[in-house]
């Protein structure tokens, strides 16, 4: 053991690379170490970057950044198995500076930000498992990789090694994670043409669109999918909690195929080449499984700390913004050259005063009772489905019959008091 | 003793795609690695340092500024110090305009530290030529042992070395005295997994570049296209060769099926 860090970073996606930049930015001496073969090689999500986050740590990267697609069109499906009901919203704003959110492929975004962070100073090694954290009377000094002379010091480790972090596990921050905590997430890259996907999604070239599907695309499990379009290639997904899969029995390429050849999707995909498999755990624990995120001479950011908002499909904002709260912690503990976990809980402190456990306590029992009350998808999604169909059907009935026949289409088989119930816990849920 | 590997960046050719319509690589289709092949000569030279316990090991490229990463490569596997050579002036070179170019670097690497072994990779994976090697070696005027699976003997104070040269039906022992250029197989050494301190050196090692104008004595019209005599008369993809069949059964059975295969295709029994 020779060199002595300011700060090590495992792992490169937004979280750790975000710490990293910032840390090096304000001259501190940082090693950022990724077991992939390049930052973003291992890396999955959905695939949509948000803007603020982003541009907090580097103003305008619109300008330079790979991005896919700016997006103009959020939309929603609740989705039977012939039918469904949509809404969303689309906007022109959101076309132009500063934009809202950006399709992504993470392979080359994670790599370009991770080359940001280099320019900044930070030194980027790949191919690298760290396998534990050097602990030195209850303090972190280090890191133990899997390479032969493997171990390093620093005065804090930043752990952004991902869902499932060992780390945190391996010094007690936090436990295995329940089939409960996580989805598992499929998707595929289609790669279609430019102007298909255009004309399909009613698009201009530099104008993107992100749908959200509930109901038959998870075949009423606790999850969802979701479509992207990319620049010329589309992002198609299915998640689930990985308790749902395991009691519904479902594999998860089996649902994403049901998913690709359902009648409302597969027109939308006709002729694609499939050019991209990933599958990847996305912790969904919320709230309740934040683990203990500041210790002495560590900090736990992004995924590692469980920090995503499953009903927003948030999670690479969260990242980007814990690893700058986590920089700014750390800068000011190199001033003072505290590292306790006194000095790091400043990290701690900031993330519960911002949006990311606001949001998150917000919905902290969301997952949990959608869990426990699957009527909202197996229920409502179709009854909502067949109430439209008879609004919108042109049949003779007058309106006010109508109207009267979709409430009792509602209430008549569950009892009008169930579904005030209902709506009730649903609400609580999420207010 | 100073030890010179000479390195590539090749398109990953395990990946990559070829344009139907040019028959050419479709070179964005895969990342660029350091040619597998001069991996293991970085090691060999990496192994022979240890073994002597002294020595310094250089490495050369020629390419576009992205070439540095195989340098870095390089480094992580034990190389002490990178040169990339690259200039407009190199670009679209054949093996012969390559080994003029890679000779005056060798040259000018020599002025300062006189090269005892100089090693390649038996070829490159995207070109599968293997002549750059002994290209090199005919202008240094040092003798070529092509297709080396292992160094079996270092005289350091006679400077001879004894390696084994693969042949097509065997190997053959050669007793060369120093400086010589070496190409080398892949079964010459295992990769080791780089040691860290090594990643972290290569991370913060900027290799040394040089334009032609950093070179002595460089004859322009031998660079790049205009010293390149290769024609490209034609590309193409060999066609797919039509499956086997695969006999079944009990051995005797199989034994029966392919009697009577082989006496009616005669032609199967013309060894060419």
């Amino acid at each position: 053991m020779s060199e002595k860090f300011d700060v090590i970073v495992v792992g490169a996606g937004p979280a750790g690379t975000a710490c990293a930049y910032l840390c090096a930015k304000s001259g501190l001496k940082v090693l950022q170490i990724e077991r992939g073969e390049y930052p973003g090689s291992k890396n999955v999500m959905g695939g949509v970057l948000y803007r603020k986050q982003t541009e907090e740590i580097i103003p305008e990267f619109w300008n330079d950044a790979p991005l896919e697609r700016p997006i103009v069109e959020q939309r929603f499906w609740m989705m039977d198995k012939e039918s469904t009901v949509t809404f969303g919203y689309k906007g022109l704003e959101w076309a132009k500076e500063p934009y809202n959110n950006f399709t992504v492929l993470r392979a080359p975004f994670d790599r370009w930000f991770a080359q940001k962070g280099v320019e900044q100073g930070v030194l980027l090694i790949n191919e690298t498992v760290v396998t534990e954290c050097i602990v030195e009377n209850d303090k972190v000094v280090g890191v133990k990789t899997d390479r032969p002379d493997g171990e390093i010091l620093a005065d804090v480790v930043v752990l952004a090694d991902g869902v499932n972090s060992l780390l945190a596990q391996q010094l007690g921050f936090r436990k295995e994670l329940k089939p409960d905590e996580v989805a598992l997430s499929v998707m595929e890259v289609i790669n279609l043409p430019k102007e298909k996907i255009n004309d399909r999604f009613n698009l201009e070239d530099n104008q993107g669109c992100t749908i959200e599907i509930f109901g038959d695309s998870t075949k009423g499990n606790l999850g969802t999918a979701f479509l992207y379009t990319n620049k010329d290639s589309l992002n198609i997904g299915v998640g689930t909690t990985l308790s749902s899969m395991m009691n519904a029995k479902l594999k998860p390429y089996d649902l994403l195929d049901y998913l690709k050849n359902h009648p409302m999707v597969a027109p939308l995909l006709a002729g694609g080449e499939s050019v991209e498999y990933l599958a990847h755990l996305i912790p969904e624990g919320g709230f309740h499984s934040v683990p203990k995120v500041a210790g002495h001479g560590v900090v736990v950011v992004g995924d590692a700390a469980q920090l995503v908002n499953a009903i927003h499909r948030e999670g690479s904002n969260m990242a980007m913004a814990s690893g700058k709260m986590a920089a700014e912690a750390i800068i000011k503990a190199k001033e003072r050259q505290d590292f306790s976990e006194a000095s790091l809980n400043k990290y701690r402190e900031a993330l519960y005063e911002s949006f990311i456990l606001k949001d998150l306590e917000k919905y902290k029992d969301a997952a949990h009772t959608f869990e426990h009350h699957p009527q909202y998808f197996n229920d409502y999604v179709p009854m909502l489905n067949q109430a439209m169909s008879k609004f919108f059907t042109v049949d003779g009935t007058p309106k006010r019959e109508k109207q009267k026949q979709i409430v009792k289409g509602f209430t008549g088989e569950k009892g009008t008091l169930n579904v005030i119930k209902d709506l009730y816990r649903a609400w609580k849920a999420v207010k | 003793m100073h030890i010179v590997v000479c390195v590539k960046q090749v398109p990953d050719t395990k990946i990559i795609k070829i344009n139907p319509k040019t028959n050419t690589l479709d070179r964005r289709s895969a990342p660029a690695i350091l040619n597998p092949y001069d991996a293991h000569a970085v090691q060999e030279a990496v192994k022979l340092k240890q073994a002597l316990g002294q020595g310094k090991i250089s490495v050369l490229s020629m390419g576009p500024p992205q070439a540095t990463e195989v340098i870095k490569k390089s480094i992580e596997i034990g190389a002490d110090e990178g040169y990339l050579i690259s200039d407009r002036a190199f670009a679209g070179a054949d093996t012969l305009a390559t080994s003029y170019a890679l000779s005056k670097a060798l040259e000018k690497i020599a002025a300062k530290h006189p090269i005892d072994i100089v090693i390649c990779g038996k070829h490159a994976i995207d070109g599968d030529t293997g002549q750059v090697g002994p290209g090199i070696a005919r202008r240094m005027d040092i003798p070529p042992i092509t297709n080396v699976i292992e160094v079996t003997k270092f005289d350091k104070e006679n400077r001879i070395i004894l390696v084994k040269r693969k042949l097509t039906n065997g190997y053959e022992e050669l007793e060369v005295q120093l400086p010589c250029l070496l190409t080398v197989e892949k079964e010459i050494n295992q990769i080791a997994y780089s040691p860290l301190p090594n990643m972290i050196r290569a991370a913060r090692y900027k290799p040394n570049i040089w334009s032609v104008g950093d070179l002595e004595a460089v004859d322009k019209a031998q660079l790049g296209l205009k010293g390149s005599p290769t024609v490209v008369g034609k590309m193409f993809t060999p066609p797919k060769l039509d499956g086997g069949k695969l006999l079944e059964g009990a051995v005797d059975e199989q034994v029966k099926q392919l009697i009577e295969v082989l006496s009616e295709r005669k032609e199967l029994l013309n060894v060419k």
